[in-house]
């Protein structure tokens, strides 16, 4: 029985009782309570400096590339526009032909007519001329910059770092600052989404040329290839798939920061309608706004994973000139006539404003219908989630419970029941399973009796650092302990706790719910095939979309950017959990079997232990993307991080939201690295890595 | 037929002293305190000790114009690490490599392309082939490198396609072949330029035994056309002893014994190489001359056989003709006689003592 326990309960139990000393003399000195005004570190202050600085000495530099990059931009843009409707929805048709085969075709074919007639055809083609050069570009620098860290570890170890705060600052708050930087206008956009998506480029351009078999790279060198001849002819065409992997990944990130980017208005463009609508409370327009989002990003994505699919696919028979220059004859001439026929035929040329249908009247109209008619129910759901979970997150049951919310006032004799039943949960826990989970339920009682926001800061430190140290060793400790430092140094706690809070409790019933299907998804396939579509959508789609739905039901509020979060983050869940659990080794599931264990058996003792650490990195991307849903949520009106970082942007300050940004990083790369290291740890313990 | 090329004794390849070190300073032992150690032995065990990896250690050999030399050793005996020395794959931490008499090692990375496209081929477990072309693409693949015109190359890739067996095959792509058609174009690409010097690193061990046995069988009727000098990479004692003309048997970096696959069977050089050598069916190595005896009588009349003739293919013969058969060598001499109570008595006798005719041949 003792056996069970080691130094790091010890550990546990010391920070159990400092946290409980803090949570008492908080009352006494106010510093552990909130962090001094006076010991606050103006860095927002600096950080505004170094941008005037910037703007008066370098700014005609960086409005020079400005100037530079406006050219292509608007040359697409009125290619775009000018073109014949007709001939891009043909060109947009054959391209997902080629790509993918007949019914991305239809899709593509449909999706483009709903744009024409829905009338959003303009805005469509000023979003994707914007794409149109941003994804090249970020293509162009993702794998410069991929292949200088494949040559160099020494520049690889230099380029990671500068990746995951590209990939983890959240948009808005660096958009100011290329406004800032690069004036106003579309510019903003194509800078913003290609240092949003040239991330995934460098990681799949260094992980694909770094899977290439020695003994293919051999053999180029044994063939007598000049290290040039090697790159080009043999590394780069091996590695072709991931490289298109990508591309992918490249693409759909350019989209979606293309529709963020939107946000600093003036680009006429699909986003800034989604965002237009949604503050006039147009909920219909803006769906129908955001179905053609979505339906680009569809597209977009099936077309370029159609390509990286097909890269490894060949044809052997012999074909004529014609038939292996199909689709370019086919383009060539679909061209050609669609251009003639629109000359005679004007509904081609240009969809007429009157022949527009739009059935946003009607969706306005049904919502309000919804909306009237399940008033009460509606309310219910937020309610009770409101006062029973959310409320006691935040502020904890000492402040939660009230004959208003709960129907009882917190007494000392309420608080002692509570008090003595979490202990003793705990211990029945720690009997029955280990001393981890009981040190785990004695934690959550703390937090969610005092409230996070209510917590005396230094004990958030030391909690969370003592669990990044005995979780990823001392490194992961001590960065912990100096991010958060950074949170309160900086003037940033309160903001902080509220983002943690929302995301936490966002995160914990996405993983709840995402887990859940995707173990029923891995032991039912009508379940993992219906998963499957409904994964792939929300997960194409910009986040912008997903709010709407709930801003139409609920308005704006804290309890809308929880569902969105939601809906949004428990996609990898699902996908994590039915994966792990259908990739388990054959031959344990076959023993486990043969001792006679039952279904429940089967599930809970071998596959579940076994799938966790792979359902731990469900747990990672569940959270990133919770974090990004957050960032995107500040429009609906929260009040964490991110919503600073937002009225940063909206205010002109951007020393204030860059702050709270990097403040979001720190969080996202925390619980990046804690769930990494704890699976990496446990697949270690398991022989499964 | 092949026992007699390596007799020119012409030398092609020569690797003479060759270290290969992995570590922080691989070549501080081997620069600085080489003389302190006279024993090679004794100074891979030094290196050791200082906490690196010695891959090869001392490591000399000839391989002779048209023989087939194969370097025999289990997982982690530095045999994969040597052939890549060779080739410059690896870079050697001291020795030297004579290709011709030139040593490799001094060569600029210009020149050694240039010998690569010229005189050097290998073929790779894995066979190593490139998985966005087709066969015929593969195969012409280091004459495309050269910037050969594709009319030349294609018919260059053409002439080896017949070699090794694969028409038909030119435009599928080495995913759709099995394990044995992969190899083949691996072999037919190493064979595109018409090297000089021949490498295989166990290019076999990835196929399944029967084709394994199929692609030797290839492999030793490929090289009686071509009489490439090659060095062969193989952890399948048995496989050999099927295609050595002589052979190397490697351990922990360091060379063992060199010889001809007899030599070890019946001299091996210490209890190693007796274990390999110990379930080794005597029957498949031994030829008639290895158990030829001075003739007792006359040997007119009686049936005369080739002196290279495998044990397993004689025993016919032997029950047919109770006092034996004529061995003959190669320029009609007579050998000896072998005798179906020699054989019995050769298969049954111990490593310990060999026949004394297997001696006389050599």
């Amino acid at each position: 029985m003792l056996a069970k326990f080691d130094r790091g309960f010890a550990q546990w139990i010391a920070v159990i009782i400092v946290t409980l000393i803090f949570v008492v003399a908080q009352k006494e000195w106010g510093w552990l309570s909130k962090y001094p005004e006076g010991w606050i570190i103006p860095l927002d202050d600096a950080l505004n400096a170094i941008l005037d600085w910037l703007v008066g000495n370098l700014g005609w530099f960086f409005l020079g590339i400005s100037w530079l990059l406006d050219w292509p931009i608007k040359g697409v843009r009125w290619a775009l526009n000018s073109l014949p409707w007709a001939v891009s929805v043909f060109l947009v048709t054959l391209i997902a032909q080629a790509a993918s085969g007949w019914r991305l075709a239809v899709f593509a074919l449909l999706s483009t007519l709903y744009m024409v007639v829905i009338g959003y055809w303009e805005e469509s083609m000023n979003s994707l001329s914007l794409l149109a050069i941003s994804v090249p570009l970020a293509i162009l620098v993702g794998f410069s910059f991929g292949v200088l860290g494949f040559f160099s570890r020494r520049a690889e170890r230099a380029i990671m770092p500068m990746l995951d705060i590209l990939q983890t600052v959240p948009a808005f708050a660096y958009l100011l600052l290329i406004l800032t930087l690069f004036g106003f206008g579309t510019v903003v956009g194509l800078i913003a989404s290609v240092l949003y998506s040239f991330p995934p480029m460098v990681r799949n351009t260094i992980v694909g040329l770094r899977g290439v078999s020695d003994e293919i790279i051999e053999s180029g060198i044994m063939s007598g290839a000049t290290p040039a001849q090697l790159f080009w002819q043999v590394r780069v065409p091996s590695s072709l798939r991931q490289l298109l992997l990508g591309v992918n990944q490249a693409t759909m990130a350019s989209l979606s920061m293309v529709i963020i980017a939107s946000i600093i208005g003036g680009t006429a463009d699909i986003g800034w309608e989604v965002l237009s609508t949604i503050r006039k409370a147009q909920f219909g327009e803006s769906l129908l706004a955001g179905l053609v989002i979505a339906l680009m990003a569809m597209i977009i994505d099936r077309v370029t994973s159609g390509f990286a699919a097909r890269s490894g696919e060949y044809d052997p028979t012999e074909k004529s000139f014609a038939r292996r220059h199909r689709y370019w004859i086919a383009a060539i001439i679909g061209t050609v006539l669609f251009f003639a026929l629109a000359e005679f035929v004007n509904v081609l040329e240009e969809w007429p404003r009157e022949m527009e249908f739009s059935p946003a009247g009607a969706l306005n109209d049904g919502l309000t219908y919804l909306i009237v008619n399940f008033r009460t129910e509606i309310e219910t759901i937020k309610t009770l989630s409101l006062f029973f979970v959310m409320l006691p997150t935040k502020i904890g049951l000492q402040m939660a419970v009230s004959p208003f919310t709960w129907g009882f006032a917190m007494t000392p004799a309420h608080a002692a029941a509570y008090a003595f039943g979490m202990i003793a949960i705990a211990a029945f826990c720690t009997a029955k399973w280990n001393w981890r989970i009981g040190i785990f339920i004695l934690l959550f009682a703390i937090f969610f009796y005092i409230g996070l926001t209510n917590m005396p800061w230094p004990a958030v430190v030391l909690v969370y650092s003592v669990a990044g140290w005995r979780i990823g060793g001392y490194r992961l400790g001590i960065g912990t302990a100096l991010g958060f430092g950074f949170m309160a140094a900086t003037g940033i706690w309160h903001e902080a706790m509220l983002s943690i809070y929302l995301c936490g409790i966002a995160v914990i019933i996405s993983f709840a719910i995402g887990a859940s299907i995707g173990i029923w998804a891995a032991h039912n396939d009508t379940v993992s095939a219906i998963m499957r579509p409904i994964n792939d959508t929300l997960q194409t789609m910009p986040l912008f979309v997903i709010l709407i739905p709930f801003v139409m039901i609920y308005k704006i509020g804290e309890f809308t950017a929880l569902l969105a979060i939601i809906a949004y983050a428990f996609v990898p869940a699902v996908r994590y959990s039915e994966h792990g659990l259908r990739n388990l080794p054959e031959n344990v599931i076959e023993a486990a079997r043969m001792m006679g264990s039952t279904k429940w058996q089967m599930l809970w003792q071998v596959k579940v232990p076994l799938a966790l650490p792979v359902m731990m990195l469900g747990l990672n991307q569940t959270i990133m993307y919770g974090i990004a849903m957050l960032v995107i949520a500040a429009l609906v009106g929260t009040k964490g991080l991110e919503q600073v970082v937002y009225v940063g942007l909206s205010d002109g300050n951007f020393g204030h939201g860059f702050v709270a940004g990097i403040g979001m990083a720190i969080i996202a790369i925390i619980a990046d690295r804690m769930t990494q290291a704890w699976s990496g740890k446990r697949q270690v313990e398991l022989g499964l890595a | 037929m092949k026992r007699n090329s390596s007799d020119t004794k012409k030398v092609k390849l020569s690797c003479r002293n060759v270290w290969k070190v992995y570590g922080a300073h691989p070549d501080q032992f081997l620069k600085d305190s080489k003389d302190r150690f006279q024993d090679p032995a004794k100074l891979a065990e030094a290196i050791r000790e200082s906490g690196q990896i010695v891959a090869n250690a001392n490591v000399s050999f000839d391989v002779h114009v048209g023989e087939t030399f194969v370097i025999m050793g289990l997982s982690g005996s530095g045999k994969s690490t040597i052939v890549r020395c060779l080739s410059r794959l690896v870079e050697p931490t001291a020795g030297e490599i004579l290709l011709d008499g030139d040593d490799l090692l001094k060569k600029s990375e210009k020149e050694l392309i240039e010998i690569r496209r010229h005189k050097m081929g290998m073929v790779f477990q894995n066979f190593g082939l490139l998985p966005h072309l087709n066969v015929i693409d593969n195969i012409a693949f280091p004459l495309k490198l050269q910037g050969r015109d594709e009319s030349e190359r294609y018919s260059q890739a053409e002439r080896v396609i017949k070699l090794v067996g694969l028409q038909g095959r030119e435009s599928n792509f080495p995913k759709e072949l099995s394990g044995g058609q992969q190899q083949r174009v691996g072999i037919a690409r190493s064979l595109a330029v018409e090297p000089d010097v021949w490498f295989l690193d166990e290019p076999f061990s990835a196929l399944d035994p029967l084709i394994r046995k199929q692609m030797q069988n290839e492999f030793l009727r490929i090289q009686s056309v071509l009489h490439k000098s090659i060095v062969f990479i193989t952890h399948d004692f048995h496989e050999a002893l099927r295609i050595a003309d002589r052979m190397a048997i490697m351990r922990d970096g360091e060379v063992v014994q060199i010889g001809r696959p007899v030599d070890l069977i019946l001299n091996p050089a210490d209890g190693y190489v007796r274990d390999f050598t110990s379930d080794v069916p005597w029957e498949g190595v031994l030829r008639a001359a290895d158990i030829a005896e001075q003739p007792q009588g006359p040997v007119d009349g009686l049936e005369r056989i080739p002196g290279d003739t495998l044990i397993e293919n004689m025993l016919r013969q032997l029950a047919d003709h109770e006092e034996g058969v004529v061995v003959e060598g190669e320029d009609g001499s007579v050998l000896g006689i072998a005798t179906a109570r020699g054989v019995v008595a050769a298969l049954a006798s111990g490593s310990s003592d060999a026949p004394e005719a297997a001696k006389r041949y050599s």
